[in-house]
C-alpha cells in the first residue's frame, strides 16, 4: 500500500512539473506571437501564422495536461480546484461582459483589452484556490 | 456527517500521514474528513472500511 501511495505522490509531482513546463512553453509562445511580428520578422504573415499555430498547439497541450493534473488530484483537492475554476469562469464571463459593455457604451475612453480579462480570471482563480485551501485546512 | 476516523486511527496507532498514505489521498483530506469539513466519496469510504475492517456505518454516522 505504501509503495502504491509513493507512486501516487511521485505521479502527482510529475504531473505538476509537466503542467508547469507546458504552461511555460505556452507563455513563451504567446510572447513570441505577440512581439515577434514587430521585433523579429517585420510583420511577415507566414511567420506570424506559424507562431500563432505553435501557440495554439502548445495551448492545447497545456489544456490536456491540466486535465490530467486535475484528474490525478485526490477528491478534496479536485473539489477545491473545481470550485476555484467555476468562480474564475463566472467572474471572467460576468466581468468580461461588463467590461465590454463599458467599452461599447463609451463609458471608458480606452478599448477593452482581452489581457485584462485574462489577468482578472488568473488572479480570481489563484485567490479562490488559496481561500479553498484555507477553508479545508 | 460525523465519523470515528480519529478514534480508529488512534486505536491503530496511525498518524494522519500514515492513513493518507494507506488511502492514497493527501493528509489535508484526512484532516478535513476528521474535522467534518469534507465528506468522502463512496469509493474512499469503502477503502476506509476495508482498511479498518469495519462496516461503513460503524465509521460514519449520518446526523
Amino acid at each position: 500500500m505504501s509503495n502504491t501511495n509513493s507512486e501516487w505522490v511521485s505521479n502527482t509531482r510529475r504531473q505538476t512539473k509537466q503542467l508547469a513546463y507546458w504552461t511555460l512553453a505556452w507563455v513563451i509562445s504567446v510572447a513570441i506571437a505577440s512581439f515577434g511580428p514587430k521585433l523579429l520578422w517585420n510583420f511577415n504573415n507566414t511567420a506570424s501564422l506559424i507562431s500563432i499555430m505553435l501557440c495554439l498547439l502548445l495551448g492545447a497541450g497545456m489544456i490536456r495536461q491540466n486535465m490530467r493534473y486535475i484528474n490525478n488530484l485526490d477528491e478534496l483537492q479536485r473539489q477545491i480546484n473545481l470550485e476555484s475554476l467555476s468562480i474564475a469562469l463566472g467572474v471572467g464571463i460576468v466581468g468580461g461582459l461588463c467590461y465590454s459593455l463599458l467599452d461599447i457604451s463609451n463609458v471608458i475612453a480606452s478599448d477593452a483589452e482581452i489581457s485584462y480579462l485574462v489577468i482578472l480570471m488568473g488572479v480570481t482563480y489563484l485567490v479562490a484556490l488559496v481561500a479553498g485551501q484555507m477553508r479545508y485546512k | 456527517m460525523k465519523n470515528r476516523i480519529k478514534v480508529l486511527r488512534a486505536e491503530n496507532n496511525m498518524t494522519q500521514a500514515d492513513l493518507a498514505n494507506s488511502l492514497q489521498v493527501s493528509r489535508q483530506t484526512i484532516n478535513a474528513i476528521e474535522r467534518g469539513k469534507f465528506d468522502p466519496s463512496l469509493p474512499l469510504a469503502f477503502r476506509m472500511s476495508r482498511l479498518f475492517k469495519l462496516p461503513i456505518e460503524e465509521i460514519f454516522q449520518d446526523i
